[in-house]
């Protein structure tokens, strides 16, 4: 069952826009804030539980910070979000982690899309950090073995 | 850090403007009879409840019309101005559609026949049962009015026992005998 719209925004409003102020500053922070739960609104319908709600959230927020920062900055000016331990930028993991489960999937886009710390992305996808880091590490995996 | 009231206003106007949803509430605070907690949907309104606590009726709404329920003042200008003019005594028609998908057919049956019950007027279970195909039913018309999604815009404080007592009302005995004081049914 998914919770009424209503519960679910009252639940995560606060949190999303924090984590977006902190990463676009006030300025762009309430427009992605309203793109983001109008992103989920249009998804939500679609949705076959309710589990995982929050990550799901947070993948969307990330996104949008993601292509903000993109039209932002001219080409040269990205900054180096991912190439860590030979893994492929976010360009090329984005549209590949949709068939993840939620987590793998929000902690990947946290982590490499958006460069958080896996104590920041426990908090986000409401585990811990410990659990945030195998998260990524499971979804890397299995990214790695489907697309090789 | 909490999000700004105008900010958490702004998003519930634009999901409102992007028709993205199912059912948009809020509560009307100010009337006569005390808070009313109203939603409506594309189709009309689908809510009217005198308990103004939002929690009590989220999962109910998402079950009938959809999850994407959320509060926006909006959408609801229209049944809030047609409450207005009707607590002021300007108004003895709603002229708002309303929305009672979900409803078992017999419930449905009865609540259309309650709708043609005119301002100012009363019935009784009986008769409202009797036009609606079984005269001895006035006890299961008892229940429909009972569970009346859309009270005061499906007038079911227009109901009254044979006897001429008010016999009940969800909202209350006092709140029925205000609507019927107020449409000139009683002195």
């Amino acid at each position: 069952m998914i919770p009424p719209f209503e519960t679910f925004y009252e639940a995560h409003r606060a949190e999303i826009f924090r984590f977006l102020d902190r990463r676009l500053g006030r300025d762009r922070s309430e427009d992605a804030f309203q793109e983001t739960f109008l992103r989920a609104l249009r998804a939500y319908p679609r949705l076959e539980h309710g589990e995982h709600l929050r990550a799901w959230v947070f993948t969307i927020a990330s996104r949008i910070v993601v292509d903000d920062v993109r039209h932002r900055k001219p080409e040269g000016e990205l900054p180096e979000l991912a190439a860590e331990e030979g893994l492929p930028a976010f360009e090329d993991l984005a549209p590949l982690t949709d068939d993840l489960p939620p987590k793998q999937r929000a902690a990947i886009v946290l982590r490499y899309g958006y460069d958080l710390s896996y104590d920041e992305i426990g908090a986000a996808i409401g585990s811990t950090e410990q659990a945030a880091r195998q998260a990524a590490s499971a979804g890397v995996r299995r990214l790695r073995k489907e697309h090789q | 850090m909490t999000i700004s009231p105008s900010l958490d206003e702004r998003f519930r106007a634009a999901a409102a403007a992007a028709d993205l949803l199912d059912v948009a509430f809020d509560v009307v605070q100010d009337t006569p009879i005390g808070p009313l907690l109203v939603g409506v949907t594309e189709r009309g309104v689908c809510r009217i409840s005198f308990d103004p606590d939002s929690e009590h009726h989220l999962e109910e709404l998402a079950r009938c019309f959809g999850p994407r329920v959320l509060r926006s003042s909006k959408p609801v200008e229209r049944l809030r101005r047609e409450l207005d003019e009707y607590f002021e005594g300007r108004r003895q028609h709603f002229d708002i559609e309303t929305d009672v998908r979900g409803l078992p057919a017999y419930n449905q049956k009865v609540l259309a026949e309650l709708a043609r019950v005119e301002y100012g007027r009363t019935t009784t279970y009986g008769t409202l049962a009797a036009l609606t195909g079984n005269p001895r039913a006035a006890r299961a018309v008892g229940t429909v009015m009972n569970r009346n999604p859309i009270p005061i815009v499906l007038p079911c404080h227009r109901v009254i026992g044979a006897s001429g007592s008010l016999t009940g009302y969800a909202g209350g005995l006092d709140r029925k005998e205000q609507l019927l004081r107020l449409e000139g049914a009683i002195l």
